[in-house]
């Protein structure tokens, strides 16, 4: 953490603004916390994976848009509200314009342009960055009993139960903060 | 003049609701864009909903394509890009202050237990969810097997090789663009 901060100091607004203008919009048929953790972590480097990991079920809780919510907490990590700033820009400003044109053309002629095709494709492949960054990440996280538990427990409930996000956080997340507590006296 | 008033007031207060994520009060959004204010039909929102989740973007940019359809009826194109900004800003702001707020005492508690805890214990929760929401885009982009066969091979690609994730996305989205998936 320590010789990430050192380096965190020279990140221009720009560069935020850019990197997250890239995130949104290489993810056209979604995929955006994917490209966030391709950017922000392995790109970049500006946060570890545990912290971005955390940080994203954080942004669950709190209200708001889970990405825009990432963008102004690694925005403001990274500079403050200046930054935080520059990262909502970044994430929003094109992805708009770009929207607000294709409604422009859906309520002008009643049409989606011929772009879903490619659109359903691109989602299949998106499928398979986010499917990728379980990977990626479990690979690193789960090296335990109570973690590959918590694991299987979110992606059941959630996944394959469809229980909404709040009862599952409400069970999984006190289970999860009594497991990782550190104890200082049992190791000691 | 009240459209717009309308129009912040609902996103402004949907905002600090959307506990969970922008998908959470999609179906208050629903009600209040079409039975409410009848801004647009019902089977119009169910087309920006998905140029909304198709497009680059935060999926909550949704609420662009419903300020536009709102201000439309109010002053043509023009009062429809106004209103889809509009919309956009009171959607985004509130949350994302509270968000700002939250960030910078988290930033200060450098070395507490529970940010400790919080980093070392989210982190195999948030891969689950995160598995959970690769299978609910799947359902949800109506995928047969040959777009799972796409997402096999495409897995296969990113675990194995290097290979710039915007290259295989590109090539899939041509695959669907003639038709194969």
């Amino acid at each position: 953490m320590s010789e990430a901060g050192a380096t965190l100091k020279k990140v221009s607004l720009l560069e935020i603004a850019l990197s997250f203008n890239h995130i949104a919009l290489a993810s056209f048929g979604g995929g955006l916390s994917a490209w966030s953790r391709e950017v922000v972590v392995v790109q970049k480097q500006w946060m570890s994976e545990e912290e971005f990991l955390s940080a994203m079920t954080m942004c669950r809780i709190v209200p708001g848009a889970n990405q825009v919510n990432l963008a102004v907490f690694v925005g403001t990590k990274l500079k403050g509200m200046a930054g935080a700033i520059a990262a909502l820009v970044g994430l929003c400003l094109v992805p708009v314009a770009m929207i607000l044109t294709l409604g422009f053309v859906y309520f002008t002629f009643k049409e989606v342009p011929a772009v879903k095709g490619a659109l359903h494709g691109a989602s299949a492949a998106a499928v398979a960055l986010t499917l990728t960054m379980v990977i990626k990440t479990g690979q690193k996280c789960l090296t335990g009993v109570m973690p590959i538990a918590l694991f299987l427990a979110a992606f059941i409930l959630n996944g394959i139960l469809r229980w909404p996000l709040l009862e599952v956080l409400g069970i999984l997340a006190p289970l999860s903060l009594i497991w990782a507590w550190p104890r200082k006296r049992a190791e000691a | 003049m009240k459209t717009y008033l309308s129009l912040m007031g609902l996103f402004g207060s949907l905002s600090l609701l959307s506990i969970g994520g922008g998908n959470t009060v999609l179906p208050e959004m629903h009600l209040r864009a079409v039975s409410g204010h009848h801004w647009m039909t019902n089977s119009q929102f169910a087309d920006i909903f998905s140029i909304s989740q198709a497009a680059p973007g935060p999926s909550i940019l949704i609420v662009a394509l419903v300020g536009y359809a709102a201000g439309l009826g109010v002053a043509g194109v023009a009062g429809g890009i106004a209103g889809g900004l509009l919309a956009t800003v009171a959607m985004v702001i509130p949350a994302a202050t509270l968000m700002y707020l939250i960030t910078l005492s988290w930033q200060k508690a450098q070395k507490s237990k529970l940010r400790y805890a919080v980093e070392k214990g989210f982190a195999p929760l948030t891969v689950g969810l995160i598995l959970a929401t690769s299978l609910v885009m799947s359902k949800a982009a109506d995928h047969d097997w040959r777009a799972y066969l796409v997402t096999g091979v495409a897995t296969l690609i990113f675990v194995r090789t290097n290979t710039n994730p915007l290259i295989v996305v590109g090539a899939a989205a041509l695959l669907g663009y003639i038709g194969f998936v």
